[in-house]
């Protein structure tokens, strides 16, 4: 094929250009724009006025980012998302890799066992929420199980047992998505390493530790990481579980404040100095667990 | 191996539980969180919930509100997505390495910074408040739907599409001609995928959506869940009845389609 000048600036098939076109200006407008936007909002004293008003919004530097850091309920909320992923991520790892194992070995009725994790991950959080509400209500099942065990005030209502038991419903809800991360990953660990730890006498439990966990090391990076991100996210389990972050903003998450001072209360500048405050808080908690979990050998 | 069978079957039963007990509630006439209560019983079955929430939120508006708002999402996917995931894998063109950097970059930027800004943008500047656009526009083209898209468009063999382009056909003829045939299952993939993003997305629709006629039955029934049912009869019953229309979809689809499903996630987690 000849190849112009034209080819060489526009590539072999420009005609792909105007194919993704639409993508492109969905992603800019969805967003790269809001992106950049969230942040100039934070600096700026932006409020809500009338379309096509012309008002004056001034720059004010850092005085949001001083309003949010100093609010006693946004400093809660980000106490309160620490609990929740040190109880939802290990639970997360632990489990979804445990049951993966069982399922990756030639086992009886493996396509139902697969569908019942995958249900609740497919459902949407607004329907299991109201079960989970009857289940644990103060005269709900789980307490009457439980008779005098059950605690008091009931898990909802208990400011200390409120996070623990959004983290506990999360892991419950999102684990069948990483039960199929870690069967995907499972295929790829060597079988010829299973055989060798075998042959140095490893038993079950020791080959699982020195073959399969490090074989699986870079889904167990991404699990982290997913699941920190989607804890970050929250907002539907304590908007609805814990009737808007009770008792007493004990269960309530940065984006729930987020929506109540940016949207509720109409401080979209606030609002989005919050968000701007989580996304950076997210980065590093990522960057940690990179640190921990990512790549201890090299 | 028996005891990972009954680990799998003990976890089973956590998964499921829920799930049967959210039918048994909204089957029953009398709430009844008792040990016993856990197990159907002839004379406390009824339908009356499902009647009790219909009256509340008008089951079938909300059901149609999902409807478009998850078949605007799907359309836009299959229509955009599809172009730009051919242009990513067969079309080399400029800025093509850019794009798919982006589309990957995307995955992790987190939607929660950007609910104010798109609120702000979208319901203020645009006025979009209470409109299926400004519900459909943030989530039009699906990403990870776009990178699934892709993977199978370059899996086809290349002297396929050489055959056709010295035929002089255009490129969008060999897209629509030669290429989609060939994937169709991404396109079921893809669709499956899509769906239980809008269907079950919460946070979104309930800020821009404030009359009760458009709101899809997520943001319904949570009203109702909200502010309603604490002045209702048996509040549960309505609920969960309310939760069974909102799950049946979502599993069904995820159970005739299981297959494709998990496939789906198999490959894009191991190559993604």
């Amino acid at each position: 094929m000849r190849r112009g000048p034209l080819t060489r600036v526009m590539g072999e098939h420009p005609v792909g250009t105007a194919f993704v076109t639409p993508y492109v200006v969905f992603l800019a407008a969805v967003f790269a724009y809001p992106l950049g936007f969230a942040v100039y909002m934070s600096f700026h004293d932006y409020f809500f006025a009338a379309p096509g008003a012309v008002v004056d919004r001034p720059f004010v530097g850092f005085e949001n980012y001083v309003t949010v850091l100093t609010d006693p309920a946004v400093q809660r909320s980000f106490v309160n998302v620490v609990i929740f992923l040190v109880i939802n991520v290990p639970l997360t790892v632990v489990l979804s890799l445990g049951l993966a194992n069982a399922l990756n070995a030639a086992i009886r009725w493996r396509t139902f066992f697969r569908v019942s994790y995958y249900v609740p991950y497919v459902t949407a959080s607004v329907a299991v929420v109201g079960v989970w509400l009857f289940l644990f209500n103060s005269n709900g099942l789980v307490n009457s199980i439980l008779g005098p065990l059950a605690p008091d005030p009931s898990w909802l209502v208990n400011s200390k047992l409120a996070m623990p038991t959004i983290a506990i419903y999360v892991t419950w809800k999102q684990l069948g998505f990483f039960i199929l991360l870690y069967l995907a990953a499972l295929q790829n660990v060597s079988k010829d390493l299973y055989e060798a730890a075998e042959m140095d006498g490893a038993g079950r439990w020791k080959s699982f530790l020195n073959v399969t966990v490090p074989g699986v090391r870079p889904a167990t990076t991404l699990v982290v990481l997913v699941a920190t991100v989607t804890g970050a996210n929250l907002f539907t389990e304590p908007y609805l579980l814990t009737g808007g972050g009770g008792p007493d903003g004990a269960s309530a998450s940065p984006v729930l404040i987020m929506y109540q001072r940016g949207i509720e209360q109409g401080h979209p500048d606030v609002g989005a100095a919050i968000g701007v405050l989580l996304v950076i808080g997210v980065l590093l908690v990522a960057l940690i667990e990179r640190r921990f979990v990512g790549r201890e050998e090299d | 191996m028996k005891v990972k069978f009954v680990a799998l079957l003990l976890g089973a039963f956590v998964f499921l539980f829920p799930f049967y007990y959210m039918l048994i509630g909204s089957l029953q006439a009398e709430p009844d969180p008792s040990v016993s209560g856990a197990f159907p019983k002839p004379g406390n079955l009824t339908l009356h919930n499902y009647t009790e929430i219909n009256k509340s939120i008008h089951l079938g508006r909300s059901l149609i509100n999902s409807g478009i708002f998850t078949g605007g999402v799907i359309l836009g996917t299959l229509v955009f997505g599809v172009l730009a995931g051919y242009a990513l894998a067969r079309l080399q063109f400029r800025g093509r390495g850019l794009v798919f950097n982006l589309m990957l970059l995307i995955q992790v930027v987190p939607f929660q910074l950007l609910t104010i800004p798109l609120y702000v943008l979208i319901v203020r500047s645009y006025g979009l408040a209470d409109s299926y656009s400004g519900m459909i526009l943030p989530f039009l083209i699906n990403s990870t739907a776009v990178f699934v898209f892709r993977q199978y468009f370059l899996q086809l063999p290349a002297e396929l599409f050489d055959a056709a382009r010295i035929d002089g056909a255009s490129e969008l003829s060999i897209l629509w001609r030669i290429a989609v045939p060939l994937v169709r299952p991404a396109l079921l993939t893809g669709v499956l995928l899509t769906f239980i993003g809008p269907w079950n997305e919460f946070l979104w629709p309930f800020l821009i959506t404030k009359q009760q006629d458009l709101q899809p039955l997520a943001v319904s029934l949570s009203n109702y869940l909200t502010t309603v049912s604490a002045r209702a009869a048996n509040p549960f019953g309505a609920v969960l009845a309310g939760a069974c229309v909102l799950a049946a979809p979502a599993v069904t689809l995820f159970i005739i389609f299981q297959r494709r499903f998990i496939s789906t996630n198999l490959s894009s987690g191991v190559k993604g």
